[in-house]
């Protein structure tokens, strides 16, 4: 049976349309990355991870806004991972099924897509405001404050992925909840739960609107969290916006490290899923 | 006898240091979970603290007064109003036909071999910091745009009867356009993501059945697919408009931090969270400072709205999905 012309067409429009809709989206991709990789390779050189940021007008490195940032990174991790991870714990194991835990589930959600530039503020009243100065210790806070929704997200996915079998062998056992929990349940989905902890690492990696009003910026060398610290993201804000050429080229340098650092836990974090999943 | 009473003992002795410990993990845990609420609340109370100040001082005059005036220590909040919601506007504009596309494309076009490749791509986009494509806005898209579109669109469109004035002025690159379209990107990969999802849980028999009755391809995504999918959809598309609301970096770079009511979409603009990440480390008054804090009690209200409605949405797709699958 033939299908008339009219129906045809608006078949082959419609297909045709998401080929390009799909080409349309990968362009944009890999224009970001050409561009973050052409001028970002450019301005690669050893004394990026040597040297200082500079004053307008000279050359430097990004020395001390790489070590800003990690510190902050680990020290957003090491608050807001445990945190993130109790919390969904008890949103897939202690409290399941109860309304505390449904409520939680569903504000967790919205956190995850709420405005970033809000928790910065948040933590600048409750933090900087009350100390009297920016830190790289509110810093950290707010990148903590981002990280926790994605932790709990993952976590509670991944305890709930593990079967109930499970469990019941181990209170069968006469194992107390809490070491269900800690020695199989954990020990289960350990691979997911480390994997949805990478991918949130990745996200405050390169989170530049809380970190505007806690940490701020250093120009120069400083391992003290009590005082204003660089940090990548913040460098590269500062920098694009200057008129400076030699802050351009920092900012290229700093953005393509960040990006390269981002792109490869996110597919890192692929390359594991996929073999702890074990198929495809 | 003393034997089995001894190991007795010991067993309710665990059973008892079971039980405490099992309180302690579960308090451990309730308490994390509480602390979500409490960043949730806290957020949303410590935004409408801080701005107590701005709107006790202009009322709701503080939300359609065009004038920003830091000397005079006027701040109305219409100009970042309308330039977060003309810009979020565009970014759906565009986001929303081509997420649909590519969802489509990812469950009944493409190889199966290369879906899983290209939808990783197309989830890549979400992860690149959006800083990355602030400066990238800045240095090559908006160039690219005063060069080669809005010339483009300011001769062709500029003198047209209704929608002229949305096309008309100097093309600069930096604007409302340039910062619509850099967001569209932006929340591609989120409404896509979800659209591909729902559309590849659609219960096989309901596509089969319209295969039978000898329909193209089209009409089972227009008649069946769609259909079926529309509340998901529909809450994918307001999750698109939270993140388009919210994001900061992105848009600061390209939409020019000033503050005009312009009808033009080729003009500079401002947006709540551009406004904020430019001028709240230079606020030196309390006034102005109370001001931006306001403007992030808005941006948070509303948000927090959106993705409540688009939440409720997807719940109801889950549930559905439930019951018939």
């Amino acid at each position: 049976m033939a299908i008339p012309a009219r129906r045809r067409v608006a078949d082959i429009v419609a297909f045709a349309f998401a080929s390009m809709a799909t080409a349309f989206g990968l362009f944009w991709l890999f224009w970001i990355l050409w561009t973050t990789l052409a001028q970002g390779a450019a301005a690669l050189t050893p004394s990026l991870f040597t040297q200082m940021t500079p004053p307008p007008g000279s050359s430097g490195g990004l020395l001390n806004a790489f070590y800003g940032s990690g510190v902050m990174i680990l020290l957003g991790l090491l608050i807001g991972a445990p945190v993130g991870v109790a919390a969904g714990t008890y949103l897939a194991e202690h409290g399941r099924y109860t309304r505390l835990a449904a409520v939680v589930s569903f504000i967790n959600d919205i956190l995850l897509s709420a405005p970033s530039i809000v928790i910065g503020l948040f933590i600048y009243e409750i933090i900087v405001r009350t100390m009297g100065h920016f830190s790289g210790f509110a810093g950290a806070f707010a990148l903590a404050m981002i990280l926790i929704p994605i932790v709990v997200r993952t976590t509670e996915e991944s305890l709930r992925l593990v079967p109930d079998q499970m469990r019941e062998a181990g209170f069968a056992l006469g194992m107390p909840r809490w070491r269900v929990t800690s020695q199989i349940l954990y020990r289960a989905a350990k691979s997911a739960i480390l994997t949805g902890i990478l991918l949130g690492v990745a996200r405050i990696a390169g989170e530049t609107a809380p970190l505007l009003f806690t940490a701020l910026n250093n120009q120069f060398w400083s391992a003290n969290l009590n005082a204003p610290m660089a940090n990548v993201p913040v460098v590269i804000f500062q920098y694009a916006m200057s008129p400076y050429d030699e802050w351009h080229t920092l900012a290229w340098a700093g953005a393509f490290v960040l990006t390269a650092f981002v792109l490869f836990l996110n597919l890192l974090v692929r390359i594991l899923a996929r073999k702890g999943s074990g198929h495809e | 006898m003393n034997a089995t009473l001894a190991r007795e003992a010991v067993r309710t002795g665990n059973r008892k240091s079971g039980a405490a410990a099992d309180r302690l993990f579960h308090l451990i845990t309730a308490a994390a979970a509480c602390f979500v609420l409490l960043l949730l609340g806290g957020a949303a109370l410590s935004m409408a603290w801080g701005g107590r100040l701005a709107f006790e001082t202009f009322g709701a005059r503080f939300v359609t007064n065009v004038d920003w005036d830091v000397p005079a220590s006027q701040f109305g909040a219409l100009v970042p109003i309308y330039g977060t919601l003309v810009t979020s506007a565009i970014a759906l504009i565009i986001a929303v036909p081509v997420s649909i596309g590519i969802a489509l494309f990812l469950t009944d076009i493409a190889p199966r071999w290369s879906r899983g490749p290209i939808a990783i791509a197309i989830e890549l986009l979400a992860a690149i910091p959006s800083i990355i494509y602030g400066m990238w806005g800045l240095f090559v898209f908006a160039p690219f745009m005063a060069r080669h579109v809005e010339p483009w669109l300011s001769g062709h469109l500029g003198n047209a009867a209704i929608i002229g004035p949305l096309f008309s002025g100097p093309p600069i690159g930096i604007g409302m356009l340039t910062a619509g379209i850099v967001l569209g990107i932006m929340v591609i990969p989120f409404i896509a993501a979800v659209a591909r999802e729902v559309f590849n849980a659609v219960p096989a028999p309901l596509k089969e059945s319209a295969v039978a009755l000898g329909s193209t391809r089209w009409e089972i995504l227009s008649r069946v697919t769609l259909p079926y999918t529309r509340s998901a959809i529909i809450g994918a598309i307001f999750l698109g408009l939270g993140r388009a609301l919210g994001e900061t970096m992105a848009v600061t770079f390209v939409l020019g931090n000033a503050h005009d009511l312009s009808a033009s979409l080729l003009m500079p603009s401002n947006s709540i969270a551009a406004a904020i990440a430019n001028e709240f480390t230079e606020a030196d008054t309390d006034l102005y400072r109370s001001s931006l804090i306001a403007l992030a009690f808005l941006l948070f209200v509303v948000t927090l709205i959106v993705l409540t409605i688009a939440k409720l949405l997807l719940l109801r797709i889950n549930r559905q999905l439930g019951r018939t699958s």
